[in-house]
């Protein structure tokens, strides 16, 4: 068996959006409350992909991304990003923070502090909503923060589907601050074992197709 | 009249080898690894992009044998010997293998950068293959592309620019 997903059925696929839904849904309101402005959410992305196609959502391999990453212990185990361009991550600086926030490309130890803080917040929304609607115990490690070639970033939430195969499961969701001034996008991609348990915690039968 | 150079892409987990001209690329390499091996002689030249550092954790069914550096390594070595490399000429270089995320008492999966070198390391060392240059570890995303007419590595990142290996 190459692929375990190949036969999740498009009612499973739905579930997994509404999970996307729900967990986005609560970071875009604790996001919203924090800039005091509006933030929309566009409909969940549920994909199997290639490995070599998952950076492709944004914006291919080399494209450089600031990524802020918890692995996710529990018992429904995963990797999650919280993924912005380094442009979108200085304006949420500039609104949230009260540093002063550098020029250019470059990131100083307080403003990756903060970054890295804004993170833990909405991932700390994220997966607490999860693990309410879920019932299964779900917190984010310590946040680390890296900005780099989008390849290089997201290869670190494939190992644990890498030993079982050649694609990986990732629930992408983007969202977008009124007038389309910071946008970022969360990409939950859980352990290929987690499955099942969150199929079964919500109700959905298990089958073997 | 210049000619354009092929491009051979190597994705993650993928081999590809290439003959006398051309590129071959893989992009976007953090904890993975990139291993070329070249014939300078014959002008082959070959490149995997390695995820993880032993197929024996593997739980796949059918096994892609360029995922994993202890499969990867001997697989190339003998695809480039069957297109007619000498196994006395063949030299290999690396890059890749970094840490992008530190985290305060790191487990062994995000440790996979430096494993994944040392994993290669051992298997060329096996074959008895040298490995003449290596640009390993750090903490940053790096692009190589392999010269199949001269055997130079380049490596690109954001923050060091262009290297060559």
């Amino acid at each position: 068996m190459d692929n375990i997903f190949k036969g999740f059925a498009e009612f499973k696929m739905d579930v997994l959006k509404e999970v996307g839904n729900i967990g986005a849904g609560n970071a875009a309101t604790a996001l919203s409350r924090l800039l005091d402005k509006p933030i929309d959410m566009a409909v969940p992305k549920v994909q199997m992909l290639p490995f070599g196609e998952i950076a492709e959502n944004v914006g291919g391999a080399e494209n450089l991304v600031l990524a802020v990453f918890f692995r996710v212990e529990g018992e429904a185990p995963g990797n999650l990003f919280f993924i912005l361009t380094p442009d979108a991550a200085k304006k949420l600086l500039h609104r949230l923070a009260a540093i002063e926030i550098s020029e250019g490309d470059t990131f100083s130890e307080m403003e990756w502090s903060a970054i890295s803080e804004i993170g833990n917040i909405l991932a700390g929304s994220y997966l607490s909503s999860l693990a309410d609607f879920t019932k299964l115990s779900m917190s984010p490690t310590v946040p680390a923060v890296a900005m780099d070639m989008a390849g290089a970033i997201l290869s670190y939430g494939l190992l644990q589907f890498g030993q079982m195969g050649n694609d990986a499961l990732l629930i992408d969701t983007t969202f977008i601050e009124g007038k389309h001034e910071v946008e970022g996008q969360f990409f939950l991609i859980p352990d290929p074992e987690s499955f099942d348990k969150i199929f079964s915690a919500l109700g959905v039968p298990f089958d073997n197709d | 009249m210049i000619e354009e150079q092929p491009i051979v892409k190597v994705g993650m987990a993928e081999m590809g080898t290439g003959r006398s001209h051309g590129l071959i690329r893989t992009t976007g390499l953090g904890s993975c690894v990139g291993l070329t091996l070249f014939d300078s002689e014959t002008k082959l030249a070959g490149m995997v992009h390695v995820m993880l550092p032993s197929s024996e954790i593997a739980k796949e069914g059918s096994l892609n044998i360029a995922k994993y550096a202890d499969t990867a390594v001997p697989a190339l070595y003998k695809e480039l010997l069957n297109m007619g490399a000498s196994a006395k000429r063949l030299v290999a270089k690396m890059a890749g293998g970094s840490q992008m995320f530190d985290f305060a008492g790191s487990g062994d999966t995000m440790r996979i950068g430096p494993r994944n070198v040392e994993s290669c390391k051992v298997c060329l060392n096996e074959l008895g293959i040298p490995l003449i240059a290596e640009d390993t570890g750090g903490s940053y995303g790096r692009t190589i592309e392999l010269d199949c007419q001269t055997g130079i590595l380049f490596i690109r990142s954001v923050q060091m620019g262009i290297k060559e290996l």
